[in-house]
């Protein structure tokens, strides 16, 4: 019995870690800056296109092939540097404040620009780089085969999980985060830079979802149109958490995960529905998700 | 303005009606621009109520694949009936989906939407017997009141009816957009709790809204599934949805013609697009998008209206409160 779910329970649990990547990132952005960032799912697919032509630049100049796992971490780190302040000071400030409609259009403009310069960028075929995953083998438990990678995936997420909380609640800067949340007028008076708070949020949020993008590159490879699926993962996992919370964002992506692990297991053809059918039984019993704080409509 | 619509709207008729006798290419892609014009009006319409829908292709599919539907079955295979059960199909759809979702707003409102959207799109994909799939479903020619026509003759008289139907729906919405469901919808963007301390419900009118707009969406669908010939998933895809509030932004929401104008507009440069620069589109498309939303927040629409300024006298003739601008408004 064990031996026939612990493999889809790591499978799952590998899965809802790259969700959570994406999803705690889309949180983050949404919880400081108060913006749907439409083109969130593009900087995991553009950190995807990024460590994938790092780590075949490394195979390709004959470099020790432990150095694919540092590679995949600087190209997340070069995406959110490249794309995070640019990106935060020259278009997103200027929504600020406006309605929703405005600030979802601004970031599907975003998205569209951001899709076609991968496009001409990194080509249109598919690549493919698993050096990360092969290097690290299997473990066999029981006779069933686990990836390492899996696991360390699993892991990774849990890291960033408690660090993004430590770095809440534990740090000077985590402390600015929150007052700014909390209320970004008084934050300004009290002298707090929150211009730079901002760009400081968005841009970690660039980091976490081009990192769920390097990270996945080893087992699924990259492709045209991932930045689009990705998107509507990543909004359906931050909704159920419920927008704005970190741990609920982890808690719904391993929702997300075993739902989708049960239905390709019991209704293959229902795969890829499951996370939007989890989501809208959520929402319209919880519109404000299910860790979420409600908010009362204002006159 | 107001005085100018009626010679302004015939022109622009005389225009649609004779430009495929000088330009006969241009007939495909004016039928395809008032078909997604139409789900882009659906869309536009929404937005006047301060609604943001990210899912509304789901209706445009829904016409789509009615149309395809129907068009497999052999008695139901003729134009009027097509158009209308497509549309029919859509407005239920519409009706029961808005009934659970016209309660929420803003960012929820838009979320929902795209997760039902999406649903839709698995299925079409998923459900490879029925809907064959990614592959999609061909759609042949149907008869026109009992005459059947060949591709080329049916496309000719398929256009005319687009236009028809757009100068009658046209000034349906028209009507719709002064009456006092229209304003109540306005009202729904401005302040909602006044609204219903006025004793006007809030939710009925933003179903009607919304049935409203899934009813112009899947007509558009059934539309495009004719001209095109052949429905695919993808139609139902959220970047889809995404294009139509583009296209409905664009053209402008303060009047029914900004859609359309939108539309129209996008087809014509894409046309043009994909002859030099088929690898940027999307992007030609993303930043036309933000400069419009920063330097012209009224649409191309909102260009042809005159200035703001004047407007506030004007106001009282054409039916429209200065708040044509896609603006959400700060909270």
């Amino acid at each position: 019995m064990l031996n026939s779910i612990l493999p889809l329970l790591v499978d799952g649990l590998a899965n809802a870690a790259l969700i959570f990547f994406v999803a705690v990132g889309l949180t983050l952005v949404f919880s400081v800056l108060r913006i749907l960032n439409v083109a969130h799912g593009s900087f995991y697919s553009i950190g995807a296109y990024g460590a994938a032509s790092l780590g075949l630049w490394l195979v390709s100049v004959g470099a020790n092939p432990w150095l694919s796992y540092p590679a995949l971490l600087v190209s997340a780190a070069l995406v959110a540097a490249l794309f995070g302040p640019t990106i935060e000071r020259l278009l997103v400030r200027w929504t600020y404040g406006k309605g929703e409609a405005i600030q979802i259009l601004v970031t599907f403009g975003l998205f569209l620009i951001l899709e076609d310069l991968q496009r001409m960028v990194f080509g249109v075929q598919s690549l493919y780089q698993d050096t990360p995953m092969t290097l690290l083998g299997v473990t066999m438990v029981g006779g069933v085969v686990y990836l390492n990678y899996q696991i360390l995936l699993i892991v990774l997420a849990l890291i960033v999980l408690i660090g993004l909380r430590l770095l809440i609640k534990r740090t000077r800067m985590g402390r600015l985060l929150a007052a700014v949340v909390a209320d970004r007028e008084v934050s300004e008076a009290m002298g707090i830079n929150t211009d730079r708070i901002f760009m400081l949020a968005f841009s970690i949020g660039v980091f976490l979802a081009a990192l769920g993008g390097a990270l996945a590159t080893p087992t699924t490879g990259v492709a045209p149109g991932l930045g689009a699926e990705t998107m509507v993962l990543a909004f359906a996992v931050a909704a159920i958490g419920g927008l704005g919370q970190i741990e609920g964002a982890a808690i719904a992506a391993v929702i997300v995960a075993t739902a989708k692990v049960l239905a390709v297991y019991f209704v293959p053809a229902l795969d890829s529905v499951a996370p939007y059918l989890v989501m809208l039984a959520v929402l319209m019993v919880r519109p404000q998700g299910l860790f979420g704080v409600a908010e009362t409509r204002r006159v | 303005m107001t005085r100018l619509l009626p010679l302004i709207t015939a022109i622009a008729v005389l225009t649609l009606l004779l430009l495929p006798v000088v330009l006969p290419w241009s007939q495909f892609i004016i039928t395809i621009a008032i078909a997604k014009g139409f789900a882009a009006l659906g869309v536009a319409l929404l937005l006047r109520g301060g609604l943001i829908s990210i899912g509304h292709a789901m209706y445009f599919a829904i016409g789509a694949y009615v149309t395809a539907f129907m068009m497999k079955s052999d008695m139901l295979g003729d134009l009027a009936l097509l158009l209308l059960g497509s549309t029919l199909v859509a407005t239920l759809v519409g009706l029961i989906v808005g009934s659970f979702l016209v309660r929420f707003r803003a960012i929820f409102f838009a979320m929902l939407n795209l997760a039902v959207s999406m649903v839709l799109f698995a299925l079409f994909s998923k459900l490879y017997g029925l809907t064959g799939g990614t592959d999609g479903m061909r759609v042949s020619v149907p008869a026109i009141f009992g005459n059947v026509l060949d591709k080329a003759a049916f496309d000719g008289v398929l256009y005319y009816v687009c236009i028809a139907l757009l100068v009658i729906v046209g000034f349906l919405v028209r009507a719709y957009f002064k009456s006092p469901l229209g304003y109540g919808l306005k009202a729904i963007h401005t302040n909602e709790v006044r609204l219903e301390y006025l004793g006007v419900s809030a939710y009925s009118i933003t179903l009607i809204a919304y049935t409203i707009s899934a009813a112009l969406a899947g007509l558009g669908g059934a539309m495009a599934a004719l001209s095109i010939g052949h429905v695919l998933p993808e139609y139902a895809y959220w970047t889809e949805s995404g294009h139509l509030v583009l296209t409905a932004v664009l053209g402008g929401i303060g009047g029914v013609a900004g859609p359309f104008i939108g539309s129209v507009f996008l087809e014509a440069v894409h046309t043009f697009a994909v002859d030099f620069a088929a690898d940027a589109w999307n992007m030609i498309l993303g930043a036309t998008l933000l400069l419009v939303i920063f330097f012209v927040p009224r649409g191309l629409f909102g260009l042809f209206e005159g200035k703001p300024a004047k407007r506030a006298s004007a106001d009282e003739e054409t039916g429209d409160t200065p708040n044509t601008a896609i603006e959400g408004g700060a909270k």
